[in-house]
């Protein structure tokens, strides 16, 4: 292989990012040794098993790959935006959506969730991490290498260009030669890996580490969302291991899984793809869900309305998630009778989220409801989803799909479930447990200022993409004449796409302003919440809980505030038994995306090595014989004063 | 700490719990893993394209060995951590390496059987239906041979530390995995070679 078809040539934009690549890392490296922080680095963060930073850093690197995966729409609908426009050529254009998809489902919406879970659910249902640690740290650095070795791929080799997801034959060897689909099957595996293993985690930490009086209906909904999100992910995720696998097998080792020839079937990719790729859209939408009812509940001032609904509900929509699969290819000629039924069971869904939407309005009937930043992102995504809700139900038509199969129509369904479904969420996640990382909140101006650009833009954008769709324009071309008449609803959303980039700025830079000159917030409650995790201090010490709090109800920490009680009375502090920090699993994500690199690239030798060495660690790790620490009483005691500022 | 000694020795800590339970629960993950093989198998098992056909690539006595040897290790896992749990450490260890050589002798056969598929022109590239095989075979064949490095690295470190709370939860886990990739290939026995040969 010569250097030129190792890197990526030939395209101004690739090399500019080569250099903005090379800059940042040198201002990296440069800074960390200026500032004398690498030892800073690797005791507080690369080593940390520690829930709350683990869940910090999904949540910065999900925000990174919004940068990216935005930088992606905003070059597609420049290229969109009017009739022949030459700012991207076809294949560049194939890369881009591909990529675009691939990253803001798996290395942007699942991060962000599941840092803002493992942030809030140790401290909602009182306990002091996660059931394991150290697997909870390998998870972040198995999709933390996953995500790098993805996003290299537009400098190294070139990028993945049969779309996010990768029908065959397209993604075959044959027809996409480039190793691009190399990178696809591995990044998405190594950090496929680590979610399944994030899934096992909270199931066991949300099952058996529940304070004491915490029955399962007395959970915050936020957590039970999680319990059903932990049991879909570990039921789903196996099956894009297996497909990714085969994926891989076909293209590295020439195997006859998905060909034309030889007896291979290019649908059974269709198929298990969406097997897991229907279950991973309810995966990235409960813990939306319930991320509002916390929102809703707590703004309104009253209890979420119809909770055991709420729950029921949530777990009929993960079983049918699982029988749904197949209405996202009507048109493959399945017949009346696999349509129908798919049909059917797609349409089912809308009852129980349905449901949903009735007890968050309920919830807000008669409510005191405050206007805060999370609160307004809340309200505007009840009348959106619903949007993105009916055209669903439109597009769960199997006779009528004939018409939306894979036009603007289904992009603009979508986003409007996707974007005010879980990106609402995960922002108003953010702001709403700010406070409970760092101790102070996001300033409110600027939040509000960033919501009405978000929430504005956002219907600028993708509203216009309706009715494109209807007109006839297919998803995924890369220009389009301006005889179609396509033009003018372009450029609108191309405007709205733009907005959407100013709004996020003002985000991130509301996060910069608000370290700066946010009031810090003393109290550990700066909302009036109703679960546990406002019943510690903010930031969380370590331990989270000095005592472990006692629950008889529902939202007990609200109703213990009402009565003027304490929920952690008759119970002494002591000692705390807490993990070691370990390098192992920062090391063991480390080999997995060189073994990924060596793969996608069939470089046989270097690969069998990385793969003795991961042999090697797991060894290593079995061999160890660590039993964490303990914090003495005298510490916590101390630790309690100081942030409560009794001897400041 | 919790520390409740009415329990078996594997599960008296709470972090010892929540370790079967993990792990449990990670088996819940491996049969959907599996499951997904055996659909694509099935989908791709009459799709010979110009390959063999189970008929003409199947013989039955290496896979009776094959069963034979994989069950027997199956059971004496299970008389390994009988006798864990009656605290004796010789016997345990000694039914441990049986089962380990039982292991590595269905890894053998498994193999030679292999390597006669390619010998006779049927390669994992040949047809969907052989791509489908060696897959399905060659993950739990895979998992064979990681479970026996990891009960390996088990039993080195019984042999260094005795019977612990450390150890006893490792091996029981550790058994939870073996008995698991019987069951798989009980499956393998029933729907992939007696059904090929039908």
């Amino acid at each position: 292989m010569k250097w030129d078809e190792f890197f990526v040539t030939g395209e101004p934009m690739i090399y500019a990012a080569d250099i903005c690549i090379v800059l940042a890392s040198l201002a990296i490296i440069i800074g960390l040794t200026y500032f004398k922080k690498w030892g800073y680095l690797w005791r507080e963060w690369l080593t940390t098993v520690d829930h709350k930073k683990i869940g910090v850093m999904y949540i910065i690197s999900a925000l990174l790959m919004l940068f990216r995966g935005g930088v992606d729409a905003l070059l597609m609908r420049t290229q969109l935006a009017m009739p022949n426009m030459t700012l991207l050529n076809a294949q560049h254009y194939n890369e881009i959506f591909t990529t675009h998809g691939v990253i803001m489902i798996l290395f942007m919406a699942m991060p962000f969730i599941i840092g803002l879970m493992n942030v809030v659910v140790p401290l909602q249902i009182g306990a002091r991490d996660v059931a394991f640690p150290r697997l909870n740290a390998v998870s972040f650095w198995l999709f933390f290498a996953g995500a790098m070795l993805f996003n290299i791929s537009f400098v190294i080799g070139g990028s993945p260009d049969a779309g996010w997801s990768a029908y065959f034959p397209l993604a075959s060897k044959e027809f996409s030669p480039s190793v691009g689909n190399n990178y696809y099957s591995l990044a998405l595996q190594i950090s496929g890996i680590g979610t399944l293993m994030t899934g096992v985690n909270f199931v066991v930490t949300i099952l058996k580490m529940r304070a004491p009086g915490m029955t399962l209906m007395k959970m915050p909904m936020f957590t039970w969302s999680i319990l059903i999100t932990s049991v879909i992910i570990m039921f789903a995720f196996p099956v894009l291991t297996i497909a990714l696998l085969l994926m891989m097998f076909d293209r590295l080792f020439g195997t006859q899984f998905f060909t034309m020839t030889n007896g291979g079937m290019d649908m059974l990719w269709a198929n298990l793809f969406w097997v897991w790729g229907h279950p991973e859209v309810y995966i990235v939408i409960l813990p939306a869900f319930g991320i509002y009812s916390e929102i809703i509940s707590t703004f309104a001032k009253k209890n979420l309305y119809g909770y055991k609904s709420m729950v029921v509900s949530m777990v009929a929509i993960s079983l049918l998630s699982f029988l749904v699969w197949a209405h996202h290819f009507y048109t493959m000629g399945m017949g009346v009778v696999g349509n129908g039924f798919f049909s059917i069971a797609t349409m089912a869904i809308s009852v129980p989220t349905g449901v949903k939407l009735f007890n968050w309005l309920f919830t807000l009937y008669k409510g005191r409801i405050e206007f805060t930043t999370p609160m307004l992102y809340a309200l505007a995504f009840i009348p959106s989803f619903t949007i993105g809700g009916v055209t669903g139900v439109m597009l769960a038509i199997a006779s009528a799909d004939y018409q939306y199969h894979n036009t603007m129509f289904l992009v603009a369904h979508f986003h409007y479930v996707l974007i005010p479904g879980t990106v609402f969420a995960v922002i108003a996640g953010m702001h709403f447990w700010f406070p409970k990382i760092f101790g102070f909140r996001l300033n409110e101006r600027i939040g509000k200022i960033a919501f009405w650009f978000i929430a504005i833009s956002f219907q600028v954008a993708f509203m216009p993409l309706f009715f494109l769709g209807l007109n006839g324009m297919t998803r995924r071309m890369y220009t389009y004449s301006p005889e179609t008449g396509f033009g003018p609803l372009n450029m609108i959303a191309t405007i709205g796409a733009f907005g959407l980039a100013i709004g996020f700025i003002f985000l991130v830079y509301n996060i910069y302003y608000s370290f700066r000159y946010s009031p810090r917030d003393t109290t550990g409650d700066p909302w009036d919440g109703r679960s546990l995790e406002w019943a510690t201090h903010s930031p969380v010490p370590e331990y989270n809980f000095a005592i472990i709090p006692t629950v008889d109800k529902l939202d007990a920490f609200w109703f213990a505030k009402q009565d003027k009680k304490s929920l952690f009375e008759g119970k002494k502090i002591e000692e705390i038994h807490m993990p070691n920090n370990t390098g192992g699993p920062f090391v063991l994500g480390v080999v997995f995306f060189f073994l990924g690199f060596f793969l996608v690239f069939s470089w046989w030798i270097p690969a069998i090595i990385s793969g003795v060495v991961v042999l090697i660690l797991l060894a290593m790790r079995s061999f160890e014989r660590d039993h964490g620490h303990h914090i003495h009483v005298e510490e916590i005691v101390e630790t309690e004063q100081k942030l409560r500022g009794d001897n400041a | 700490m919790k520390h409740d000694t009415s329990l078996a020795l594997e599960y008296r800590t709470e972090e010892n719990e929540n370790r079967i339970l993990g792990f449990w629960l990670f088996l819940g993950a491996e049969i959907v893993l599996f499951s997904t093989l055996f659909t694509v198998f099935f989908t791709l098992s009459h799709r010979y394209g110009n390959g063999p056909t189970p008929h003409e690539l199947f013989e039955l006595k290496g896979v009776l060995w094959e069963t034979f040897l994989l069950l027997t290790s199956s059971f004496t896992c299970g008389l390994a951590i009988h006798s864990m749990r009656l605290g004796l450490k010789k016997p345990m260890m000694t039914f441990f390496i049986i089962t380990m050589l039982f292991g590595l002798g269905f890894l053998g056969v498994e193999v030679t059987e292999f390597i006669t598929y390619v010998h006779d022109g049927a390669t994992i590239q040949t047809s969907a239906f052989l791509s489908s095989l060696f897959t399905l075979l060659g993950t739990h064949g895979a998992h064979v041979t990681f479970g026996l490095l990891w009960g390996t690295a088990i039993m080195i470190q019984v042999k260094k530390y005795g019977i612990d709370e450390a150890t006893a939860n490792k091996s029981f886990i550790f058994s939870l995995y073996w008995h698991f990739l019987d069951v798989v290939w009980i499956f393998i026995f029933s729907f992939v070679y007696l059904k090929g040969l039908m």
